[in-house]
């Protein structure tokens, strides 16, 4: 019977054409609008690393005091700064109190490539320590990533990002090969495949959706090479000069992760955090009783502010769309219906009981909904190519529709027609067949 | 075949219970042509819907071709009703998007017959009524007179036990009213049973037996002159 049905949806559907291009329209409209503003709502609000995500922490301490700078926190009140200083940073890393601890900062040198075809450029590059790459599970193409012996010798090496490798090597295995950066030689130890974590939760002080770096080198090396940083660096006081000074200073400019992987151990570093703390002021490098905090990755995402407000209010007003889109398309549909009683009491006569006839008008709704569904998905691709154009180089990575968000649509569609086509499709299993005789 | 006993129909609202059927008892036998009669708002459509299990009643006894209906959920309704009965209605009532062919298919459709048996019943029925060359047609490019017939295709393809016809003739002209009550008559002759509501007492005395409703009573069973032969069965 099924086919049976789709065959009478088809020929019901042809029937009044207007209607039926009414119907689709609302619910394709509907869901186009809805889908654009979920899709940007669910990459900005994604786990970028779903399984790993609850072992990921970031540290926190007040380093300024009373007597605040920037890097404040509006939406969640917090006073907690969100990068460390230089001074911090290190003497957390040399605590190696986590299973894995990485300082990182962004910054940039001059690429000089062996092919004397390419112009040399500025290449962005992540400074961090070996565990950046297990603590993020940051997959590798070739080779892998250096030691904590290369940390401690602050070697020369590098991992590229496939676009690099591709551009420099021509995608060839370059792990043994050497790349020039402000003409010193560097020994590519690692090329990673496609990592582009959408939000760039390691590093969100710039921009939230940007692009990832496609140099990494030891963060030991890049501060022997007095490579300062590239995004956020806030200050309570001025620092001294140069950048000796810098690293002296009480200016935040590090990221800092750790990797916790058990409760016990998120304790033990939230107690070892405030034993820092208190270390500090003791040796009168505070004079305040300093507040320190560690977030994990999602709760970052929050106090950072990833998903803004706005985005949260305009996926509700698409979805208020969609829903009146619905009732729309539930009263042609319930019009629709009440045009073929006659039809529906002489099947009834016929033979076919409520459950048929119910059968029947559910599968037409759902032909609408999947109709409406594919011309929802031309339209939400149609948003987000306009979205592309409008948001900036780095964030229109976010208006990228991905095979879950066909299957959000389909889904959708299909549930948002059943859901408007379940009235009328109710009222037809209630029509009277003895209405067919008597009103004649 | 069709058995009302003390049968009632009441419509009730808040305030006023009125009877469309009041202790009606009829009984029709298989091979009989009946035709039910009586001046409009008599009782005669509610008769025919509840014959057809189309409503429920209030009181009394129907058992048809020996099942007692009384009681019945939807689906066992419906499927006595696609089993046991074929209906005829005045205005065709075909769908208006379907042909000929899958018109005549509705029924057998819900009775889950295969598609060999399908069409098997479909061209026989088409063939009966002498549409076999018009299947691929709709409606709307065919005569009243054949609408009809397509109709009575469609209530034959089932091979129902009862034919239950709903004034067959009064959206025809003479002519084509003419052709239909032939064809009906040739169907009882070949033992169907018909119930046949009209208000016109030339069709009414074509029945075998005419059953006259008055205020939802059965006043008066008039034995008609025969102009249709009794089948053998009705006989039996």
């Amino acid at each position: 019977m099924f086919g049976y049905y789709i065959g009478l949806a088809i020929r019901s559907l042809r029937r009044n054409v207007v209607l039926t291009v009414l119907m689709i329209v609302a619910i394709g409209v509907g869901i186009g609008a809805s889908m654009t503003t979920l899709t940007i709502f669910r990459a900005m609000s994604g786990d970028p690393l779903p399984g790993k995500s609850a072992q990921l922490f970031v540290p926190q301490i007040d380093n300024w005091g009373p007597r605040k700078g920037g890097g404040q926190s509006a939406a969640t009140g917090s006073k907690l700064q969100n990068q460390l200083t230089y001074i911090d940073a290190s003497r957390l890393m040399e605590a190696h109190a986590a299973k894995r601890q990485s300082a990182m900062y962004g910054t940039g040198l001059p690429l000089i490539p062996a092919n004397r075809d390419l112009q040399p450029f500025t290449a962005p590059i992540r400074a961090s320590y070996a565990d950046f790459f297990p603590m993020f599970e940051v997959p590798f193409l070739y080779g892998a990533p250096w030691s904590a012996a290369d940390d401690a010798a602050h070697a020369a090496v590098v991992v590229l990002s496939r676009k690099l490798n591709d551009k420099l090597f021509a995608g060839a295995n370059s792990v043994g090969q050497s790349v020039n950066l402000d003409g010193q030689t560097y020994r590519v130890v690692g090329v990673l495949k496609d990592w582009e974590p959408i939000p760039k939760f390691y590093d969100l002080t710039d921009e939230k959706f940007g692009k990832g770096a496609d140099v990494f080198m030891p963060f030991t090396r890049a501060i022997d090479q007095q490579l300062r940083g590239w995004g956020s660096f806030n200050c309570k006081d001025p620092p001294d000069s140069g950048y000796a000074g810098t690293l002296r200073s009480e200016c935040i400019w590090i990221q800092f992760w750790v990797e916790l992987p058990t409760p016990a151990d998120v304790a033990r570093y939230r107690l070892f955090l405030q034993n820092y703390a208190s270390e500090q002021r003791r040796s009168g490098r505070f004079d305040w009783t300093a507040e320190t905090a560690l977030r994990d990755l999602s709760q970052w995402l929050r106090f950072n502010e990833v998903v803004s407000d706005e985005v949260r209010i305009l996926v509700l007003v698409s979805f208020s769309f969609l829903f009146v889109c619905l009732l729309n398309a539930m009263g042609l549909m319930l019009a629709k219906v009440m045009a073929r009683a006659q039809e529906i009491g002489v099947r009834r006569a016929l033979g076919a009981n409520r459950s048929a006839i119910f059968t029947q008008c559910l599968i037409e709704s759902s032909v609408i909904g999947l109709v409406g569904a594919a011309l929802g998905l031309v339209l939400t691709a149609l948003g987000l190519l306009g979205l592309r154009t409008l948001l900036s180089q780095s964030a229109s990575a976010l208006a990228n529709l991905d095979l879950l968000d066909v299957g959000i649509v389909i889904a959708l569609a299909l549930g948002s027609a059943i859901l408007a086509g379940l009235y009328p499709t109710w009222r037809a299993g209630q029509v009277q067949p003895a209405w067919q005789l008597k009103s004649q | 075949m069709l058995q009302m006993t003390h049968l009632s129909k009441a419509y009730r609202t808040e305030v006023v219970e009125t009877y469309a059927l009041r202790d009606f008892s009829i009984h029709v036998r298989p091979g009989e042509f009946v035709a039910v009669t009586g001046p409009s708002g008599s009782g005669k459509t509610t008769f025919l819907t509840i014959a057809g299990l189309l409503e429920e009643f209030t009181g009394g006894e129907y058992h048809l071709d020996g099942a007692d209906v009384r009681g019945l959920n939807d689906n066992q309704r419906s499927r006595l009703r696609n089993e046991k009965i074929g209906f005829i209605f005045q205005a065709f009532n075909l769908i208006p998007d379907l042909n000929v062919f899958d018109n005549v298919d509705v029924p057998l459709r819900y009775r889950g017959f295969n598609g060999a048996e399908r069409r098997r019943r479909i061209q026989k029925s088409l063939e009966r009524v002498g549409l076999s060359a018009r299947s691929r047609h709709y409606p709307a490019e065919l005569s009243g007179g054949q609408q009809q017939r397509v109709a009575i295709a469609r209530a034959l393809a089932g091979d129902p036990r009862l034919l239950l016809a709903d004034e067959p003739t009064g959206n025809l002209d003479t002519q084509m009213a003419r052709g239909v009550m032939e064809l009906l008559e040739e169907l009882h002759r070949d033992g169907a049973t018909i119930v046949m509501v009209t208000h016109d007492p030339e069709l009414a005395i074509r029945a075998q037996r005419e059953v006259h409703i008055v205020d939802g009573q059965v006043v008066d069973l008039v034995a008609q002159p025969r102009i249709v032969r009794p089948s053998s069965q009705a006989q039996a």
